[in-house]
């Protein structure tokens, strides 16, 4: 049977972190977003030549947005499960009738709710400083979970993984913030020489932008359908490492 | 009394090769306080812990109330409270917060007078609204209690209560772990200090480099392993012990008016009635005699030592 007072009971918790730290959670990657806007969209961005018939403004808000909900998702559910290890109260949750399935419904499903919840509310914002439509609400919505969902089970790895803060800080900045860069967030790939964009490829990150972007414009550099694909197999990954974690007891249990 | 908790041939070999248990058997008895006697490194918290689920058990079994700690966790882990040595606890939560999370991390439902009454009893619900960060050590320490007791558990695991605590609290910890006993639980409480297993057990185990040296009740334990000591003072100083009282091994001591004879508690032929008899026809005066039994502190040393 499932402990769904359990899982209530961690995903309340990690919500309840996110309004004492409303600064950190919210506002600070809000106000580094609408910056972005106000440099690439509205000053710069005037000056840039249109990507696909689309103004530069509008074309990077999906990146920006994923930007955002990347380093949000890893650094929120890295934390969730690294500060029990470090104080000492994962004895806790090893010693409660829960399986790992549902502590990661928690800890993973509350880091989600909060960096999906912070990529609509940079969305909704970017509505005041740029013309853009989404094509594809239903779609764009799809994408930004799967993307939520990606970065939180992989922060929740991460947060696992650390026996450190720098270790913790590590993987975000030197790993995914290079990889939302260099993934087409800003431009798109045919501007790029053929050696480089045969190295795109092996960017995971470049399938969720190019399938969040096709679903505010309508085209993307690859096929929605492998954008979802890839997204799923990351997801799928990321359970069978952090079943692994748990059954051998990696680094939670002695 | 049935047994709650059955531990077969429990291995612990943690990756540095290290062997914190080796071939554990142990039985706890419905409603009992049990101490897990032993110095540090014995393998007292690595045995809670593999009870407990927080460390993997290398091989060997554990039941609880008849369920396999490893195949049927959701129950035997619903049984079971644990309050860990460290103060683990988030610094930035509510008394009643930190309470109610672990409740619910049990899988009970909501139940505010359970937890107020708990909170009362541990003399905490004054204290419910503070942040966890300000109590100081020994309401920390009443914290994880009233955490562990949270879901209502059959079984409570004690590792250290009193480490680091100061004698009042310590006093006052006693009578928690008694109010508990009277009220059904079982605990297990691991210490290194004699004195609190001896004020509190019903049984004793002594653990050292990962093996149960003994287990017994309190009183059998101590007259079991006590020895006693009769001195006997002397109105003369003696010189060298008469032949006729020779085989009794007496201690003499030099420039002091006593002797000392050693016998042990539990037989009953102490040979003291002899012992004085002898004295007497020998022509030794005597002022007054007095008996000591060793204390649980020293049988403990004695059976660590052996080891």
């Amino acid at each position: 049977m499932i402990n769904f007072e359990a899982i209530k009971a961690i995903y309340k918790f990690e919500m309840a972190r996110t309004f004492r730290t409303i600064i950190q959670s919210l506002i600070s990657p809000v106000l580094s977003t609408i910056l972005y806007f106000i440099v690439f969209g509205t000053a710069i961005g005037k000056n840039m030549q249109l990507i696909s018939e689309i103004p530069y403004g509008a074309f990077i808000v999906p990146g920006l947005i994923l930007l955002t909900v990347s380093m949000q998702s890893v650094t929120n559910a890295s934390f969730g499960i690294f500060f029990p290890k470090f104080l000492g109260t994962t004895y806790e949750l090893l010693s409660a009738p829960i399986s790992y399935i549902e502590i990661i419904i928690g800890y993973v499903g509350a880091a989600t709710t909060k960096s999906f919840c912070l990529g609509l509310i940079i969305l909704i914002t970017s509505f005041f400083f740029v013309d853009i439509k989404v094509v594809y609400p239903m779609l764009m919505l799809l994408m930004l979970f799967l993307s939520c969902i990606s970065f939180s089970l992989l922060g929740f790895i991460i947060g696992i993984w650390s026996d450190n803060f720098e270790q913790i800080n590590f993987v975000p900045m030197l790993i995914i913030t290079p990889l939302v860069f260099l993934g087409g967030s800003f431009y798109t790939i045919d501007i790029l020489p053929k050696f480089w964009q045969n190295i795109t490829f092996f960017n995971p990150i470049f399938y969720l932008i190019s399938g969040f972007r096709f679903s505010f414009f309508g085209e993307g550099e690859v096929s929605v359908w492998i954008s979802i694909f890839s997204s799923v197999i990351f997801i799928v990954i990321c359970n069978i490492i952090i079943w692994k974690m748990f059954k051998t007891g990696y680094k939670i249990k002695t | 009394m049935s047994n709650i908790i059955e531990i077969q041939n429990l291995m612990k070999v943690y990756d540095n090769n290290y062997t914190a248990l080796d071939k554990v058997n142990l039985s706890i008895k419905k409603g009992e306080i049990i101490a897990l006697l032993g110095p540090n490194g014995a393998g007292k918290t690595s045995l809670i812990s593999n009870v407990c689920g927080i460390s993997s058990i290398t091989s060997g079994n554990v039941f609880v109330e008849g369920y396999n700690v490893e195949k049927e966790y959701r129950k035997t882990r619903d049984l079971i409270g644990l309050v860990p040595q460290e103060l683990s606890l988030e610094p930035f939560e509510k008394v009643w917060d930190s309470v109610k999370f672990s409740r619910q991390l049990f899988g009970k439902k909501r139940n505010d007078n359970y937890l107020e009454n708990l909170l009362k009893k541990l003399s905490l619900w004054d204290k419910k609204n503070q942040i966890i960060k300000s109590l100081s050590g020994g309401m920390k320490r009443r914290v994880l209690i009233a955490k562990a007791l949270s879901h209502e558990p059959k079984i409570l695991f004690l590792d250290e209560p009193t480490a680091g605590v100061d004698v009042e609290l310590r006093k006052d910890m006693w009578s928690i772990i008694k109010e508990l006993k009277n009220d059904g639980v079982t605990i297990i409480l691991t210490t290194h200090y004699i004195e609190e297993a001896e004020m509190i057990a019903d049984r004793i185990a002594v653990i050292n480099n990962g093996k149960i040296l003994l287990i017994d009740k309190k009183d059998n334990l101590i007259s079991k392993m006590s020895k006693k000591t009769l001195t006997i003072y002397t109105k003369q100083i003696l010189k060298s012990i008469p032949h006729s009282l020779k085989k009794f091994n007496l201690r003499i001591f030099k420039n002091e008016k006593k002797l000392e004879y050693d016998y042990t508690a539990s037989g009953n032929k102490t040979g003291i009635t002899t012992l004085l008899s002898k004295i007497k026809s020998s022509g030794i005066e005597l002022i007054d005699v007095q008996t000591r039994q060793s204390t649980l502190e020293e049988i403990f040393v004695e059976i660590v030592n052996n080891d």
